[in-house]
């Protein structure tokens, strides 16, 4: 509640009118304007959902009322990182409330509540499905089995300093891969620029109407990006094959922020989607798929 | 025309017509508390509840909410519709004693005992409001949020309502808030069962038989002879 006010002068109304203008055509897309709203704020600020409530001819007690029902909304902003207890039966038995009291005492929250620097946000659920891990803390979608009280501060920590700020070279979950441009396969390796000590993914981008390059880390589960000129965290770009000059179309949109993901064969055969929004880290690699692979391999 | 038996009487009535109103055509009483004429049926408070269908495969329904069906067997005040809404009272009574309206349907159905622990709400959440606001003053002001126990009734970030005309009706038609029970004892759960003391009237020579709105006035007729 404390920076409700703060927050509420910081929203974009047209991000909102770009959100509802994407939903105007499925009748009762309430929960997915929602969700859309909550991806992209990490909560459901109050003047969001007067907003909605306005644009979609909803009374504003039907809006609070499907956003207060479903656990998955929230009406407080949430921390940066969601740590997430499980209190299901099985880890119950194996010790979770004292796992429970533990993260509190550490976080200096009770649970429900986000800390003051905004930092982390103390949630409990009530079964995971994972009760053979018992008990079982997940933190930013990272499950943690079996903690005991003395792991506590160190997956905080770990939390802390990110999990994307993996070991290169000794983390086996690391590799490189080679990506193409799905209209004329010429790999996209540009040798001229070393990103975590190998040659770099070089595309041409459209952001903001201005053109550039961006290049990308051929490491899969790198996260390392340079561009010219800088992109702002949270734009969204439009990729450009720089040999052939076609633009990449978007085949899904971003399961995490509902912006498009564009699909890009992987040398040695599958594809890659990747998120277009600077800054989200949500791809999906499918190895599996039938697709030839390109033939400059 | 739909015909079907209400307590071994063969009743028609016209499609649609739900089982409570066509057992009140007849006359059968059924207790209510969240059906209200002119608003729609909700089926939240379960007080309506009569016994449908044959001996071993009967089953309760909401009355308010079950529209007749052809061949029907309805029973209003079977031993099992009794005790179902005697339960149903009682947990009604735990959650809300101060109402007058739900210790009065209590002590009509001879409830003298309270299994349960008392919670001093302030709502019984039968939508009564909600249903009057949205229906019948077209403001939908005041609404459902959260859920499961966190359940209650209010305007959204209950901030003062721009829709809201401030008609009072929600008050109006609220059961557990318009009367408040004045029970003498207000740590005993089930008041003095004021519904089934003898009127005041019939005590005091000095009233005439038109002190209540019965008239004739069966009690004090009574005790006159």
């Amino acid at each position: 509640m404390q920076n409700k006010a703060t927050v509420n002068s910081t929203i974009d109304t047209q991000n909102i009118q770009a959100i509802l203008e994407k939903h105007a055509a499925d009748k009762g897309g309430l929960i997915s304007i929602l969700e859309a709203i909550q991806a992209q704020y990490g909560y459901l600020p109050e003047q969001a959902l007067r907003i909605v409530s306005k644009q979609t001819g909803r009374s504003l007690v039907d809006v609070y009322g499907v956003a207060t029902f479903y656990r998955f909304f929230s009406l407080q902003p949430k921390g940066r990182h969601l740590v997430c207890s499980c209190l299901g039966t099985a880890c119950h038995v194996r010790g979770a409330p004292r796992i429970v009291d533990e993260l509190e005492q550490q976080l200096g929250i009770k649970a429900g509540q986000t800390t003051e620097d905004m930092e982390f946000t103390l949630e409990t659920v009530n079964c995971l499905g994972a009760c053979a891990l018992g008990p079982v803390v997940v933190i930013d979608g990272h499950y943690f089995s079996k903690v005991g009280k003395s792991k506590v501060k160190q997956i905080l920590e770990q939390a802390r300093q990110g999990f994307d700020a993996a070991d290169i070279g000794n983390d086996e979950r690391i590799f490189p891969i080679d990506v193409a441009c799905p209209a004329c396969q010429h790999s996209f390796r540009d040798e001229t620029l070393k990103l975590d000590g190998y040659p770099s993914l070089k595309l041409d981008v459209a952001v903001n109407g201005g053109r550039g390059w961006v290049r990308l880390s051929t490491l899969y589960g790198s996260s390392t990006v340079c561009s010219e000129p800088e992109i702002p965290e949270g734009d969204v770009v439009e990729f450009i094959c720089p040999h052939c000059r076609s633009q990449i179309q978007a085949v899904s949109d971003c399961p995490r922020c509902q912006a498009p993901m564009i699909r890009l064969p992987v040398g040695g055969g599958g594809t890659i989607q990747i998120c277009t929004r600077r800054g989200c880290k949500q791809h999906l690699l499918d190895l599996s798929s039938s697709q030839e692979s390109p033939d400059w391999l | 025309m739909i015909t079907l038996k209400i307590n071994g009487l063969t009743v028609s009535v016209e499609k649609g017509t739900t089982l409570l109103e066509a057992a009140q055509f007849l006359g059968f009483p059924i207790p209510t508390l969240c059906h209200m004429e002119g608003l729609s049926p909700y089926g939240a408070c379960r007080l309506c509840v009569v016994e449908i269908g044959e001996a071993p495969k009967s089953r309760l329904v909401t009355s308010c909410t079950y529209p007749a069906e052809e061949g029907l067997t309805v029973r209003t005040a079977s031993t099992r519709v009794l005790k179902a809404r005697k339960m149903v009272l009682e947990l009604l009574l735990a959650s809300c004693p101060q109402s007058k309206v739900i210790q009065d349907l209590a002590s009509a159905h001879g409830i003298r005992q309270q299994r349960f622990k008392q919670e001093h709400d302030d709502c019984i959440l039968c939508g009564r409001c909600v249903r009057m606001c949205e229906e019948q003053m077209m403001a939908k002001a005041i609404g459902f949020r959260s859920r499961g126990e966190n359940r209650s009734i209010g305007t959204p970030f209950d901030a003062k309502s721009e829709v809201c005309r401030q008609c009072g009706g929600c008050i109006y038609v609220c059961p557990a808030c318009q009367l408040r029970c004045t029970y003498t004892e207000p740590d005993k759960a089930i008041c003095g069962g004021c519904a089934n003391l003898t009127p005041p009237c019939a005590e005091k020579e000095q009233f005439d038989d038109m002190m209540c709105y019965m008239n004739p006035c069966v009690a004090c007729e009574i005790k006159k002879d």
